[in-house]
């Protein structure tokens, strides 16, 4: 656990780059320290491990201040990222990724199982990068090294700067979508700093929003969106705060499991008939496993024909795993009122619709303004 | 042509002659450029620590002064403070010394601009990785600084084999002899043998230079 109590940070000349903030960050949770550029949240990410020293008020870690420790020893317990540029352009992947092991004389061995079992934690072929220089890694991959050598000597707390900042948006959501489910697994208690408000609600389970150095609301990425405490909180947010909210629901928390679905044999009637009960316009076509194999539309119908001959390809559908937005805006730019999810292995897993979509948002909503 | 032919028929006449001024030549310029580095390396890295800028603007603006005065000048000036505090003041220690001087500049400036420019962010993550000032220096700047520090020490180590063959002028050795005893003596033949020889030793050293900075250069800092 991260404690933050009444941490001020003044500079010389007299600005207050964070002023009496206080705040705890629980083990094992993610914590997104959001706001506009200059608001402090840098500041106060530094002052935790102590690259920037604290003017008044104090961080304790799991209890103890964190300037009873000699500073290198506490960095060395944290892992740190920042954004690609920060790795050691001189060293391989493999030396980038042991430097803390290193500083912390770990063996040999144990050094090179823990690069390798990083490596293949972050999926990158340890046989292929052990030995590569960043400069011989795309952007995403130096990104992937970065965090595994955060992960290092395997800290139970991790510091990330803006770690995904320079990346492109398709590979950004991807290293998203993965350092969640690693998240999911290691459970490190991490302070995450971003400006991007898409990116807080997506990895967050705490925000801490701040401006001009002070804490303004440290919530739930719901309660920031629905809960805003003042004028700042909600400009923010933005007006578009309904759809931002579709990134905070996970598609197999709402997805109907009524499923129109026939198999290959049979015939077009039949699948008609599955459709008109259920209250679709198509029906998948699933074969003995549940793997989609295809579709039938109302105007692919012709009697005495089996589904087989009748059916088309899938065009669109919603991976399980995924958030509302996603599937939303998939069904937006497809013209369809009902996507099919499917599973990692394509298999029928459920149907989202828009009345879906809409319950789930207003249950959210009322939500908040319950706890309030 | 009559000159360069009777260079020529010097030079196979008596080579041990022209080895000798070579040997002393190279002698005099890798004495000074050793010290030049001792003295220039560290200091350049002293003053690219944090919080030194001041002292660093003093001790680069110094540096440069030294450079602008002409090589001739600072001999005189050397081989002057010499006799003042009464130490030999003719042939090597004043020429040594005025070398050393020359040679300082841009070992120290490149040694100093090479720790600076290392990037920021790279330094930082070191440092909130845990590395002491001490390994950040060893494990980070260094290495990174490495080429453009072998770029100053080429600089200053191809400068001192030109300047080496002035200091013949206050009585040492080396390939500036034959070029002094032909101005003295109206002998075109030596002039060119000394200078020709210089300017080929000063492409030598340069094109070996070149080679050495390749070759430490970190792997992953090379292009291609």
């Amino acid at each position: 656990m991260i404690k933050l109590n009444r941490v001020s940070k003044v500079y010389p000349d007299g600005t207050k780059a964070v002023d009496d903030v206080s705040f705890e960050v629980e083990e094992g949770e993610l914590c997104v320290f959001l706001g506009p550029s200059g608001c402090g949240k840098t500041t106060t990410m530094k002052m935790i491990n102590r690259l920037i020293p604290i003017t008044e008020g104090e961080i304790s870690i799991d209890g103890r201040k964190n300037t009873e420790l000699n500073e290198d020893e506490l960095r060395r317990s944290i892992g740190y990222a920042i954004q690609d540029i920060g790795l050691f352009p001189h060293m391989t992947v493999k030396q980038n990724i042991e430097t803390v092991p290193i500083l912390k004389h770990w063996s040999k061995s144990d050094r090179d199982k823990r690069v390798t079992e990083l490596l293949d934690l972050m999926g990158l072929d340890p046989g292929e990068f052990l030995h590569k220089y960043p400069s011989e890694l795309s952007g995403g991959q130096r990104q992937r090294v970065g965090v595994a050598r955060s992960l290092g000597a395997d800290p139970e707390i991790l510091l990330m700067d803006e770690p995904f900042g320079a990346i492109d948006p398709i590979n950004r959501v991807r290293l998203q979508d993965e350092f969640l489910s690693i998240q999911k697994v290691l459970k490190k208690t991490i302070i995450f700093v971003t400006h991007d408000i898409y990116e807080a609600i997506k990895m967050g389970d705490k925000i801490a929003l701040m401006d001009h150095g002070q804490l303004v609301q440290y919530s739930t990425p719901a309660d920031l969106l629905y809960q805003p405490k003042n004028e700042f909180v909600e400009s923010f947010v933005g007006s578009d705060r309904a759809l931002k909210g579709l990134q905070l629901i996970k598609i197999k928390d709402v997805m109907s499991d009524s499923l129109p679905c026939v198999k290959p044999e049979q015939t077009a009637e039949a699948a008609q008939t599955e459709m008109e009960s259920k209250g679709f316009d198509w029906v998948a076509v699933v074969d003995d496993d549940n793997k989609c194999l295809g579709l039938v539309n109302q105007t692919d119908l012709a009697s005495n024909k089996t589904v087989k001959e009748v059916m088309g390809p899938i065009t669109a559908t919603a991976a399980v795993g995924a958030v509302l937005n996603d599937a939303v805006s998939l069904m937006l730019s497809s013209g369809v009122n009902d996507l099919p999810v499917v599973d990692l292995d394509n298999r029928l897993v459920g149907v989202l619709s828009f009345g879906t979509v809409r319950e789930a948002l207003a249950k959210i909503a009322d939500q908040g303004r319950e706890s309030k | 042509m009559d000159a360069i032919t009777a260079a020529w028929q010097f030079l196979i006449r008596r080579p041990e002659t022209l080895v000798g001024w070579t040997l002393e030549h190279l002698w005099m310029v890798g004495i000074a450029c050793l010290i030049a580095i001792i003295l220039g390396v560290p200091l350049g890295i002293y003053i690219s620590g944090r919080g030194k800028e001041n002292l660093a603007d003093s001790v680069l603006y110094l540096a440069e002064i030294a450079m602008t005065v002409p090589s001739l000048a600072l001999f005189g000036l050397v081989m002057a403070l010499l006799s003042l505090l009464n130490l030999p003041s003719l042939g090597f220690p004043p020429a040594i010394i005025a070398l050393i001087i020359y040679a300082q500049l841009p070992i120290l400036r490149n040694t100093y601009t090479a720790i600076r420019a290392v990037d920021p962010p790279i330094i930082e993550a070191g440092r909130g990785m845990g590395m002491s000032e001490m390994q950040l220096l060893l494990k980070i700047k260094l290495p990174l600084a490495f080429p453009v520090i072998m770029a100053g020490l080429r600089t200053a180590i191809v400068a001192t084999v030109g300047i080496t063959a002035i200091a013949a002028i206050i009585g040492s050795g080396g390939l500036g002899v034959p070029i002094r005893w032909g101005l003295r003596n109206a002998r075109m033949d030596l002039i060119i043998l000394g200078g020709v020889s210089v300017a080929i030793l000063g492409i030598l050293v340069d094109v070996l230079m070149s080679r050495v900075e390749k070759w430490v250069t970190p792997k992953g800092l090379k292009k291609g």
